[in-house]
């Protein structure tokens, strides 16, 4: 009796191991020779260069300082280093022998030419939505880029999440292939918007959170997570900030890099930012009009002015308070770009009563502008913030930070601010 | 290497990435108008103009200022209404100070035109003056935003 069982289990162990090594296997691709430039018609080209921007393909395929598209950006997972590879067409470390059918496989299946299951931290289960037109444009554009001969860097992932045919599981479990479907009761506007939000820009691979196997949770889409030491806000109505996402403040921000009630697009939101810069203006209203409604911006309009107006009254009262030491701090090294005078914030004085990183509940993003300041090319264009990295103590930033959310809004006090600095400091210094 | 205009001029400096901005306006490019005070832009003696906004060069890294338009004191040549009014107050001392001063006024006036006396210590208190010329350079900063309403009113 036992025997048979044995035997009947480890039959139906057998058959559950070949029916996921059939699911599981993939063919390679045939190599092609690499097709010529003239091959691909200039229009084609042009379209795939906006497309590329707008999914910023760049920021993650390029590494500091390297050449575009070559590879070798890290990113840390939390199993571990992952080195982006090479998406030139050089046919040894590059993809110059693919094929149009294994670039779309690998976008829309998340399969190397080589049959190899992609990891996750390429964003197929977004850009599966892509439509077979948009597909074609990219494979043109990227196969008429200068060849870069740039050796993969290997990845440092443990045993036995480095075993691609394991991704099959993981596909299984999580990864809905598929393209775009419209809403038919929607927009066209706002269905172009979910098209470049779920699929090209892929905005959920940072803004929604991930379960413990690193896939996004389907149920909490756009809740906000921590990645790197920065805060991907929430894009839904939870975004903590005092006045809502409004579909103007979602194009400013999108399209200049820094909107009046919410702040600039710093750090890893920088490059998306410039990489949007592609696509036309209709695009980036078709984004805002989506998250406006996700984040639904217009049930709260009629308080937005209100909201402004408290907002800044708590800034207006609190500032002459010269006997607290952390108020003359604050007003020292910040006030005097961040004042403003009325209850109608100036574009280029941000203020800080009503900043995105003052009201999130993590101070990462409050933080890494303190330290790192802002560059001439993020954010408001041609303007910068100073970095107070090296002029500040670490004590020094968590009584500014402290003190801002004392007085700029009514939430608790952040309960990790010392622990939280002493982590971006670590990772501000090692970027040095 | 990393280029920026500079009082209109394009320069291109050498130099490593966190070097902090001052020194390359004073070391580099040899335009000692700006003042190095605390280091650690909490004074203001090394403000100018990054894109028309005010700046404390000593803690902005080189790096971040890549294509941008910079103006310094010696920019403004001695025309600008603030430089006018210093002159008419008598308000440096020692002097150590006064072109972040005038950098960081010329931008609180051209924000705020009609300055209260509370917009003045918002935006100037960052800037320090150990002579305690803070009287002279308030009402030198109401007789400029005043010339300067003056000349936009008969434009």
């Amino acid at each position: 009796m036992f025997k048979k069982l044995l035997v009947a289990t480890v039959a139906v162990g057998c058959l559950g191991v070949a029916g996921f090594g059939t699911l599981a296997w993939q063919p390679a691709m045939a190599p092609i020779a690499p097709p010529a430039t003239a091959s691909f018609a200039p229009e084609l080209v042009a379209k795939g260069e906006a497309l590329a921007g707008g999914g910023y393909c760049a920021a993650c395929h390029t590494r500091k300082g390297g050449e575009r598209f070559a590879g070798g950006y890290a990113m840390e997972t939390p199993f571990g280093a992952i080195f982006s590879t090479n998406i030139t067409p050089d046919p040894e470390t590059g993809i110059g022998n693919w094929s149009e059918a294994a670039f779309a496989r690998a976008m829309q299946k998340g399969v190397s030419r080589d049959g190899s299951h992609l990891l996750p931290v390429f964003s197929y289960d977004h850009f599966t939505k892509l439509s077979d037109d948009d597909v074609r444009a990219l494979y043109a554009y990227f196969m008429t880029r200068t060849p870069v001969h740039a050796t993969r860097r290997p990845n440092g992932i443990p045993f036995p999440f480095n075993i691609r045919y394991l991704q099959a599981g993981w596909k299984l479990l999580f990864f809905r292939p598929g393209r775009f479907e419209p809403d038919v009761t929607r927009s066209a506007e706002w269905n172009r918007g979910a098209y470049l939000a779920q699929g090209l820009s892929h905005c959920g691979a940072c803004h929604t959170p991930r379960n413990l196997l690193g896939a996004e949770k389907f149920g909490n889409a756009y809740g906000g997570a921590v990645i790197d030491n920065w805060v991907a806000p929430p894009l839904t109505a939870g975004n903590a900030a005092p006045t809502p996402w409004t579909h103007d403040e979602l194009y400013d921000y999108l399209r200049t890099g820094a909107s009046k009630l919410h702040g600039t697009a710093a750090g890893p939101m920088f490059p998306v930012v410039q990489g949007l810069r592609a696509l036309p203006d209709s695009d980036i209203r078709a984004l805002a009009t989506y998250f406006a409604e996700l984040d639904k911006a217009a049930e709260r309009l009629p308080y937005v002015s209100g909201a402004v107006s408290l907002a800044m009254s708590s800034t207006l009262a609190k500032e002459g308070a010269p006997i607290d030491p952390d108020a003359r701090l604050y007003i020292t090294a910040c006030a005097s770009c961040h004042y403003n005078a009325t209850n109608a914030p100036l574009a280029t004085r941000p203020d800080l009563s009503l900043n995105s990183a003052v009201h999130l509940a993590d101070p990462s993003n409050l933080i890494q502008v303190i330290l790192r300041g802002i560059g001439t090319e993020e954010g408001m264009p041609g303007v910068v913030m100073p970095a107070f990295g090296d002029a500040l103590s670490d004590s020094d930033v968590a009584r500014i930070a402290a003190y801002l959310r004392r007085t700029r809004t009514d939430l608790p006090p952040w309960p990790d601010l010392a622990v939280k600095i002493a982590a971006i400091r670590r990772q501000y210094e090692a970027a040095k | 290497m990393t280029s920026f205009h500079i009082n209109g001029r394009l320069v291109i400096v050498d130099a490593e990435d966190d070097a902090p901005l001052l020194w390359v306006i004073r070391d580099a490019i040899g335009l000692t108008g700006t003042k190095f005070g605390c280091g650690i832009g909490m004074c203001g003696a090394c403000t100018v103009h990054v894109g028309g906004r005010p700046t404390r060069s000593c803690v902005t890294p080189l790096v971040s200022v890549a294509g941008a338009e910079i103006t310094t004191i010696e920019g403004l040549e001695g025309k600008h209404p603030l430089q006018t009014a210093w002159a008419d107050h008598q308000v440096p001392q020692c002097g150590y100070c006064q072109s972040g001063q005038i950098m960081q006024a010329a931008s609180l006036i051209r924000d705020f035109p009609a300055p209260t006396d509370e917009d003045i210590d918002a935006v100037m208190a960052g800037n320090l003056c150990r002579c305690m010329a803070y009287v002279r350079i308030r009402n030198a900063i109401k007789q400029a935003a005043a010339q300067a309403r003056k000349v936009a009113a008969d434009e």
